[in-house]
């Protein structure tokens, strides 16, 4: 079986640079109380979040997300044409908690990206969770929050470093 | 023969092919070679006679729910694109 990076088999973390959280967090802030969404594109295979790509909620709606399908046809030609996959799609939840819901769930069509959901309920805090969804089936992983990828280690030894 | 675009989650009934070519006038007839190939694919695309709600498929850009639907036309060196919506809520 092929291993893919970034796939069912990478662990169950997401590592992500703190300045790309802050900018997830700032557009979801900005976005209050409509849902935000957009993805963190990195190259294929590095399982490395790089890219931030805030893209329009073309639904407008705090209970809702949805890419314009232009918006999302430009975002895959573009990163096909760096080599890049949606390595983390994101959104906000701005009434309930940071966790998928059914419909989120039900829509899930990546199954070798990092979900990740924002909390904007509390205007104090937020709450910043990873998910995987395959099939319908969601599963929790950690966040490592690093300040670079260069020393950013995954925490297990028989897996190299992402640098 | 058209040059379809396949995306990750469906690259499981093509192969691993990021990209296939499919013969057809139309979009219709496009999805039914490919079904006829890699079993499967339609029904992942077509439920009731039209495309699923959160599936879209362009035709050299121009998704297909502006311009036809199932009857969009399909030209030999067309590009079909097909990729899921990016969507979620908690309705």
């Amino acid at each position: 079986m092929q291993r893919i990076a970034g796939g069912p088999y990478a662990g169950g973390m997401l590592v992500i640079r703190a300045d790309l959280v802050e900018e997830i967090v700032a557009h979801a802030r900005r976005d209050h109380p409509d849902e935000a969404c957009g993805v963190v594109a990195g190259p294929e295979g590095s399982d490395r979040p790089e890219r931030f790509v805030p893209m329009l909620n073309a639904a407008r709606s705090p209970t809702f997300y949805e890419f314009d399908s232009g918006d999302l046809l430009r975002l895959y030609r573009e990163m096909d044409d760096r080599g890049e996959v949606p390595v983390v799609i994101y959104h906000s939840h701005t009434a309930t908690e940071a966790f998928p819901s059914r419909t989120d769930i039900g829509l899930a069509q990546e199954p070798f990206a990092h979900y990740v959901l924002v909390s904007t309920r509390d205007p104090d805090s937020h709450e910043f969770r990873s998910f995987r969804i395959v099939d319908g089936v969601v599963t929790e992983e950690d966040v490592d929050v690093v300040e670079s990828y260069m020393f950013a280690h995954t925490g297990a030894d028989d897996v190299p470093d992402r640098a | 023969m058209a040059t379809v675009s396949i995306p990750t989650i469906l690259r499981t009934h093509t192969g691993g092919e990021k990209s296939v070519e499919a013969k057809g006038s139309t979009v219709a007839e496009v999805i039914d070679d490919l079904d006829s190939r890699h079993n499967g694919l339609r029904d992942r695309l077509v439920s009731n006679g039209s495309l699923h709600r959160f599936v879209n498929v362009y035709v050299d850009d121009e998704d297909v729910r502006f311009a036809g639907g199932l009857e969009a036309p399909v030209r030999e060196s067309s590009t079909v694109t097909i990729l899921p919506a990016v969507a979620g809520g908690k309705r």
